[in-house]
């Protein structure tokens, strides 16, 4: 399987700020100790390989206690870290012989959702999974993961393909919301989703959904009914964006109360565990899955081997009333 | 078609999140002078009480003003055959959302300004002597947002349709998913679908009359997925706020962009229908796709 290359963009989180000046030092102690380099004027008593070592324990202390900490402002940063994997990543990590499939068969082939045939472990399956694109000509070409009516109308039909042949369903949830432009509106952008949702609440084939980056409203709902609902450690998932929420009951979208807004709407994924809107939480290499690619590759596809596998061992029809049941429990109130 | 005086432009608009209009307002409010006020359509001094004679309907220009929802009830169904069902089901602020306002000072507030625990009114009822299950959004308990309350009351309406074999029919209004309860409003769009594919696996029927405003993923969800859709006429209707478009694609929004009728052309709405004809339309479409 493909291996996924760590992030090597200059990209710098302000709140790991702390770090950088560690980091440094430990490249440069690197630099020094490399035997290829003449280590000119440099003390040959001093153990670099244990200056190294103290720093890098402080710096994983440093890192954890970050994380440990992390407000929810800050995870939302995260989850849209440029470095972070994105679905099409972990299809090429991990789902063998993807086969895409393109096109809703009305209007036309949305880039920001993908869907294909492939393997995960034992199971063939359906992936559909948001696509927010890499480099800029890609990211214009996906809409930055803001899908189309043509989106949740191509993901809709290819899950009507995996419920007919029987296979079951996998959503990568990644998207700051379903886009809204003009066309959109005029193609029907809220009937394509309230479809997706009443389609995927009684598709006869199990599905499992997981948030692996942005889960922003409708537009992660369109592809997120599911059996299970996990979400990365880093994610968040909420019913709009923190600068939305903040633009209306701030009034305005500052860094200050997009941050306030992060933590009024609860949207990490632990706060989204107790809430009970998801059934799963997958954890996240230390200091987010951008530094450990591969590593969260093979956590989710673990993770998805295991719900596929628990899935399967239902009857369709006592699946679909659990799923029901599922969707039918979820909200608080008084009576 | 469309009638620019009724069609606010964006700037008159608040700044919305793509699912969500917390209050979108209409483009000024009737000024009330006493016995008479000025209709914020054409403008024209109105006596108000010929204007509730009229459905709150401008007389002159035909502009339809949104109503509460015992006003909607009452025009729609036989009288005193509406009979209310779930009204002690109060919503609960599960995530402690405090904005500028607590939202459990909201929830007082709302509930002592209407007299109601939320959003929406739910119950049988009888249409020219047609059962059916009926629910109304009331856009004066915080646009009507959906929370965990009016998702509940929804499926609980449609639930009782499946089982009861009654037409379900929903009234919508709304500023779209309430923010306050977060994930759990967003996951009431999908409880809502999901109560909607069993009615429909049972055969039964589902009519969703579009009023102003419709947005967000209130539209999203239940209101879009009627059998049979009908809207009154220009009524706002979208998925994402008219300022938010505006300020993504950079450009004039076309004339009655989002109004029942621009719905109605681009093919997602069966029919526009003026509030004093609502009453006659549903029983009509009940005989026809009713069991
Ligand atoms: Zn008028």
């Amino acid at each position: 399987m493909t291996q996924l290359n760590e992030y090597t963009g200059n990209f710098e989180l302000e709140f790991e700020r702390p770090l950088t000046a560690l980091e440094r030092q430990i490249d440069e102690l690197e630099a020094q100790s490399d035997p290829n380099r003449s280590a000119t004027g440099l003390d040959p008593n001093v153990d670099l390989g244990s200056e190294i070592r103290k720093l890098r324990q402080s710096h994983t202390a440093m890192l954890k206690k970050i994380y440990k900490g992390l407000a929810p402002g800050n995870t939302v940063k995260v989850a849209r870290h440029p470095g972070r994997p994105q679905a099409m990543d972990y299809i090429h990590a991990f789902v063998k012989d993807f086969t895409e499939l393109h096109g809703d068969r009305q209007f036309g082939d949305d880039h920001a959702i993908r869907c294909g045939f492939g393997r995960i472990g034992p199971h063939k399956v359906l992936v559909v999974g948001h696509h927010k694109g890499k480099d800029t000509a890609d990211k214009i070409k996906a809409n930055f993961g803001c899908a189309h009516p043509e989106g949740y109308r191509k993901a809709l039909r290819c899950m009507k393909l995996a419920e007919k042949f029987g296979l079951p369903v996998v959503t990568l949830v990644d998207t700051p919301g379903a886009y809204p432009g003009i066309g959109a509106e005029e193609r029907g952008q809220a009937e394509a989703i309230a479809v997706n949702l009443r389609e995927m609440a009684r598709l006869k084939t199990p599905i499992v959904s997981v948030v692996i980056g942005e889960g922003g409203s409708g537009g992660a709902l369109g592809i997120g009914v599911a059996d299970k609902l996990a979400m990365l450690e880093y994610a968040w998932f909420s019913v709009i964006s923190p600068e939305g929420c903040a633009a209306i009951l701030w009034k305005q979208a500052t860094p200050q109360t997009n941050a306030d807004a992060a933590e009024a709407l609860k949207l990490t994924a632990r706060d989204n565990l107790k809430l009970g809107t998801i059934d799963d939480i997958i954890d996240e290499p230390l200091g987010g899955a951008h530094r450990r690619p591969s590593m969260m590759a093979d956590r989710l596809e673990q993770y998805l081997v295991q719900a596929l596998r628990d899935l399967k061992r239902f009857k369709i029809e006592n699946l679909v009333n659990k799923r029901y049941n599922r969707l039918r429990s979820i909200g608080e109130m008084s009576e | 078609m469309t009638d620019a005086k009724t069609t606010p432009s964006p700037a008159t608009r608040p700044i919305n999140g793509p699912a969500n209009w917390q209050t979108p307002p209409e483009k000024k409010q009737a000024v009330p002078e006493g016995l008479w006020m000025r209709c914020p359509s054409c403008e024209a001094m109105l006596y108000k009480k010929a204007v509730e004679q009229n459905l709150h309907v401008c007389p002159e220009c035909e502009h339809h003003y949104r109503i509460h929802a015992e006003d909607r009830i009452d025009q729609l169904v036989d009288p005193g055959s509406f009979e209310p069902l779930w009204e002690d089901l109060g919503p609960t602020d599960t995530l402690g959302f405090v904005d500028r306002v607590p939202y459990k000072d909201r929830i007082v507030k709302e509930q002592k300004k209407t007299g109601h625990k939320d959003a929406l009114h739910a119950g049988r009822a009888f249409i020219k002597a047609r059962g059916v299950v009926l629910a109304v959004m009331d856009t004066r308990f915080m646009m009507a947002s959906m929370g965990s309350v009016v998702g509940e009351k929804i499926t609980r309406a449609i639930e009782l349709g499946t089982k009861e074999d009654r037409p379900v029919i929903v009234v919508s209004a709304s500023g779209g998913a309430r923010m306050q309860e977060s994930s759990l409003s967003l996951a009431q769009m999908a409880k809502t679908s999901a109560a909607l594919a069993r009615l429909d696996d049972a055969g039964g029927l589902f009519i969703s009359v579009l009023t102003d405003p419709t947005t967000g993923g209130v539209t999203a969800s239940f209101a879009m997925l009627g059998d049979l859709i009908l809207a009154e006429p220009k009524a706002l209707i979208g998925f994402a706020g008219p300022r938010v478009i505006a300020n993504t694609v950079r450009q004039e929004l076309p004339d009655g962009f989002q109004r029942a009728e621009f719905l109605q052309e681009k093919g997602f709405v069966d029919r526009v229908v003026h509030r004093k004809d609502l009453r006659n339309e549903i029983a009509r479409l009940i005989d026809y796709a009713g069991k």
